[in-house]
């Protein structure tokens, strides 16, 4: 009996110590969109090793990122799809792109390796809306003549969570297919039409279906096909090219974004865009970030490590084949900083 | 009367028993399958930098558990100083008291109810409870979900010892003068000291393999434990995530925080009904 | 000295106490000891903490009835966020098939419909399976062989469901998809039961691991059951010449009958609340399917998936409200259990 109080006395104590330590360092939580994890995670890593300043960022979703920093839960939020300005203003966040990248679908055929597929808006539409349902069917396989297809069931892989992956597919899915546009629409999480599907939590999840089942087809952000080798398909582009998904094409197609006319927030889409090497659906993700600090060092941390991200990130980002910002674009959000966010009336940054 | 010609009774008879061999046989199957299966893909993933270090992004090699297995150990440990106290009372209540009593009863009835209801509902009790006014994730509300699937354990194992010391101790107690709060404080629980211990050990491995209640309530975390009232790291969500996940080393690493998990919970079920059993017979 | 009177055991009969025998509470008379006068001299301690007695029972009392309380308190925390859910949708919530975040239209249907479905499936495989696997232990193993191959059913409870998961999703659904799923698809395949892609994951492979994970706990229940038919009844069956499988099925399943059933719902009610190994096997897919191959969701699974990333309060309060949809049929589920097992175990208390 003392034993025991005496133990639970001293974990207490302990537990308190903590309790008060972490009051102490700063550790900064961020939630949010998967899109961007591979590339946060290593800056965040990297990040910590050079300063010792911690940042979590848990990958849940956009949907997760924008409740929880709407309900004022973590630091900072992620996500794919970007605020209105009028949701903005309501909410009193800030809100600015950090990283541009590309969605790209993703297939499991045998025999068949990465790009080999093409694919265009209408099969892709056809496929996602559960109108094609077998990899051999002859919208397909006339794309694809010098591929034998195989009689394999097409199951679709997508997302069970709220996410901005989802917001970028569907919103260029909305824009080159009418049918899809009136039957399923745009946003972070739609009603799946494909009566053979399955869902994923986070880009992850996705990638990680396509990989376990024959003759799936999922979207996901490039780097999770990337890193772990799964195969990707050619799209059609605006200016009627078959592209590959790579760093060029997507910068290709983030060069045409005109981020003067974007309205506040920087709320640009860039699925779509014109030019013969842009791959179709970019994607750019945003922080949201309250724009009344309750702490000023915490949140010139956060913008510190932002400002490290732009102007040193950017090796890390393009080796996993994510745009990181130009210059210009950097300058204005940054700008936009000194404006928006600030503690106690005064501004955060520089 | 219908009567079967004698060969078809026992060939039924025959045939009724080898579907009992083979069930039985089907079950130990599963058993050593799921268990061999979390050993083998478990092990490759035990290293140094497993037991000792931080997560590593995916790709990033040397990454580990470390966080996550003590995070686990501090929610355990907190829960279980929720829960006892207050589940050992209850159980007092019950075994010493509550022969008679229809509360006595309402309780044991609700205590077996509460056993039965899914982890995740009383995950979303803790999200309202605590989560949502507390505006963060947070270790706090993780323990507490996981205090509240204790409780019940506790309550049952501890009725159940203390209705095993036998009356002859209590009687002898009484008679010299000692009031009834000493007896059952003072002699009872000590008569009865090594099968709370086992109940409280049970409950324990039951709440470290949960998953659903930390979910949202405790989510996770790459970082060392700082503060249990943000995102606390945790074995259960990290295998969730890393399993889930398409990156090769990640899942890697659940199968191991898997086999960790595993071994821990079945040593110390072996253990506790080993103990039982002696103390029952 | 005047307390320790009170507690006598069993009454004042003749009766050796037994362990584990009611303590009655008896008025006694106070003894010659404290009526007389010395009694004062002798100087008898007064009790340190006169209080304490009741105040102990208290203590206990409440902490007892802190258990159902939670019930209660979970019951209504459930009930107070789901409200803005059922205000917009109604009843229709229960009935609806549309799972639409970006049109904010709710339903539970498909939700309930793989819980039940997937439970459904469990209990077909695990029911059977064991009351055999019962059988086995009471009646045909010898004691040595009984004790350890219970035990080791037993551990199939202890482990963990997030392992059932990673097991299901890794090793077994793979094994489904290549071997099983063809097969029962080309030979069954008339059948709309046995339609579509060899996925691998769906419903019937959610069924069987809930299957393995129930099997512990119906067998378990089972085996005391079985226990508990007294030896006199099944021996004089025996000695009629009847086999074991007659006696079992002429005579301890309708002996037990109550029991065996309060068995089966508490695995049902285990089945229904599975929460990490459907998640990982069912596919996440919100849709009714006719066929097992067909991925699916349960309540358990869709609040698993989608409660971190559910942003309008809508989507939360459905969410909550697909929550307490599963509370009430758990809660309804085990509470027929307690009720069926406790009948048993009374009847049988009071002897044959």
């Amino acid at each position: 009996m003392k034993r025991f109080a005496f133990l639970a006395l001293v974990s207490t104590i302990l537990l308190v110590l903590s309790g008060l330590a972490g009051a102490q360092e700063i550790a900064l939580n961020g939630a949010g969109a998967t899109f961007p994890f591979p590339v946060y995670s290593q800056w965040a890593f990297k990040y910590a090793q050079l300063t010792g300043v911690k940042i979590n960022y848990q990958a849940i979703g956009s949907g997760g990122g924008i409740a929880q920093i709407k309900a004022k839960t973590v630091d900072f939020g992620g996500t794919d799809e970007p605020l209105k300005p009028e949701d903005l203003k309501e909410s009193g966040l800030a809100q600015f792109p950090m990283v541009m990248g590309g969605v790209v679908p993703i297939v499991n055929l045998s025999g068949l390796g990465a790009n080999q597929l093409r694919l265009d808006a209408e099969t892709l539409a056809g496929i996602f809306l559960g109108k094609i349902t077998r990899w051999n069917d002859p919208a397909i396989q006339k794309l694809n003549p010098e591929i034998k297809l195989p009689e394999v069931a097409i199951t679709v892989a997508h997302r069970t969570d709220g996410s901005g992956t989802t917001y970028i597919f569907t919103h260029y899915l909305s824009q080159v297919s009418p049918e899809w546009k009136e039957k399923v629409g745009t946003g972070k999480a739609v009603k799946w039409l494909a009566k053979a599907s399955v869902g994923g939590k986070g880009n992850a999840g996705v990638a990680g279906q396509v990989q376990s089942i024959a003759g799936a087809i999922g979207y996901v952000e490039y780097a999770y096909a990337f890193q772990n080798k799964i195969p990707t398909v050619k799209l059609q582009n605006k200016a009627g090219k078959f592209v590959e998904p790579n760093l060029e094409t997507f910068q290709a197609a983030a060069a045409h974004a005109d981020w003067e006319k974007a309205p506040p927030g920087f709320g640009l889409m860039l699925t779509h865009q014109p030019g013969e090497a842009s791959w179709p659906i970019v994607g750019a993700t945003w922080i949201l970030m309250h724009k009344n600090q309750p702490e000023a060092d915490k949140a010139k941390a956060l913008l510190k490590f932002f400002d490290w991200c732009y102007k040193n990130g950017d090796k890390m980002a393009k080796e996993l084949h994510y745009v990181p910002l130009p210059d210009n674009l950097v300058k204005m959000v940054e700008a936009y900083w000194t404006k928006e966010i600030k503690a106690k009336g005064k501004p955060v940054w520089p | 009367m219908k009567t079967r010609p004698p060969w078809g009774r026992k060939l039924l008879n025959l045939s009724v028993c080898l579907w009992a061999g083979i069930s039985a046989s089907l079950g130990l199957v599963a058993l050593f399958w799921i268990i061999t299966t979390v050993v083998i893909k478990g092990f490759r993933a035990f290293d140094f930098h497993f037991f000792t270090a931080l997560p590593t992004p995916p790709g990033v090699p040397g990454g580990g558990v470390a966080n996550a297995i003590l995070g686990t150990a501090v929610l355990t440990a907190l829960a279980t100083l929720a829960a006892v106290p207050i589940g050992m009372l209850a159980g007092i209540f019950l075994g010493e008291f509550g022969q008679d009593a229809k509360i006595a009863d309402f309780s044991r009835f609700a205590a077996n109810v509460l056993m039965g209801m899914p982890s995740i509902i009383i995950g979303v009790f803790a999200y309202g409870l605590l989560v949502v006014p507390m505006g963060s994730f947070s270790g706090y509300a993780g323990a507490f979900a996981l205090a509240v699937i204790m409780l019940p354990v506790v309550s049952r194992t501890t009725e159940d010892m203390v209705r095993l010391v036998p009356n002859t101790l209590r009687e002898s107690a009484l008679a010299l003068g000692a009031p009834r709060w000493r007896v059952t404080l003072g002699i009872v629980f000590r008569a009865a000291k090594s099968g709370l211990l086992t109940g409280v050990l049970l409950a324990v491995a039951r709440v470290s393999g949960e998953t659903a209640p930390l979910l949202f309530i405790a989510l996770n975390s790459p970082y060392w434990l700082t503060s249990l009232a943000k995102p606390t790291p945790n074995l259960t969500v990290t295998i969730f995530d890393y399993a889930m996940s398409p990156y090769a080393d990640w899942q890697q690493k659940a199968w191991g925080a898997s086999l960790l998990i595993t071994l821990g919970i079945l040593a110390v079920t072996v253990m506790t009904r080993w103990t039982l059993r002696e103390k029952k017979s | 000295m005047a307390l320790g009177g009170r507690y006598l055991q069993g009454g004042l009969g003749g009766h050796p106490p037994h362990d584990g025998q009611r303590m009655k509470k008896v008025l006694t008379l106070p003894t010659a000891l404290e009526t007389s006068p010395d009694f004062a001299r002798i100087g008898v301690r007064k009790k340190p903490f006169p209080k304490a007695d009741p105040f102990f029972r208290g203590l206990t009392a409440s902490c007892a009835v802190l258990v159902p309380l939670l019930i209660a308190a979970i019951f209504s925390e459930l009930l107070h966020y789901s409200l803005p859910a059922f205000k917009k949708f109604g009843l229709s919530f229960l009935i609806s098939q549309e799972w639409n975040p970006v049109t904010g239209q709710f339903g539970a249907a498909s939700s309930i419909f793989g819980t039940l479905v997937s439970t459904f499936i469990a209990m077909i495989i695990a029911v059977p399976l064991s009351l055999a696997i019962a059988l086995f232990l009471v009646e045909l193993a010898p004691p040595k062989l009984s004790r350890a191959v219970g035990t080791m059913i037993e551990l199939l409870a202890a482990i963990p469901s997030i392992i059932y998961g990673m097991w299901g999703l890794f090793v077994f659904a793979p094994l489904m998809a290549r071997y099983v799923q063809p097969v029962l698809g080309h030979y069954l395949g008339v059948l709309p039961l046995f339609q579509g892609p060899p996925l691998g994951i769906g419903m019937l492979t959610a069924g069987i691991i809930l299957a393995v994970m129930i099997l512990p706990f119906i067998s378990a229940v089972t085996r005391d059951v079985f226990q508990l038919v007294p030896p006199v009844v099944k021996e004089s069956a025996f000695g009629l010449g009847a086999t074991t499988w007659e006696v079992t099925f002429k005579v301890t399943i309708p002996y037990g009958l109550v029991g065996i059933i309060g068995a089966c719902f508490l695995g049902l009610g285990r089945a229904l609340g599975e929460t990490m190994a459907v998640t990982f096997v069912i596919g996440n897919s919100h849709r009714i399917s006719a066929s097992l191959f067909a991925p699916g969701n349960s309540i358990a699974s869709a609040l698993a998936n989608e409660f971190t990333e559910a942003t309008e309060p809508l989507y939360i309060s459905s969410l909550i409200a697909l929550g307490l949809i599963l509370f009430v049929i758990t809660w309804t589920v085990q509470v027929i259990s307690q009720i069926l097992l406790r009948r048993m175990y009374r009847a049988w208390s009071v002897g044959l």
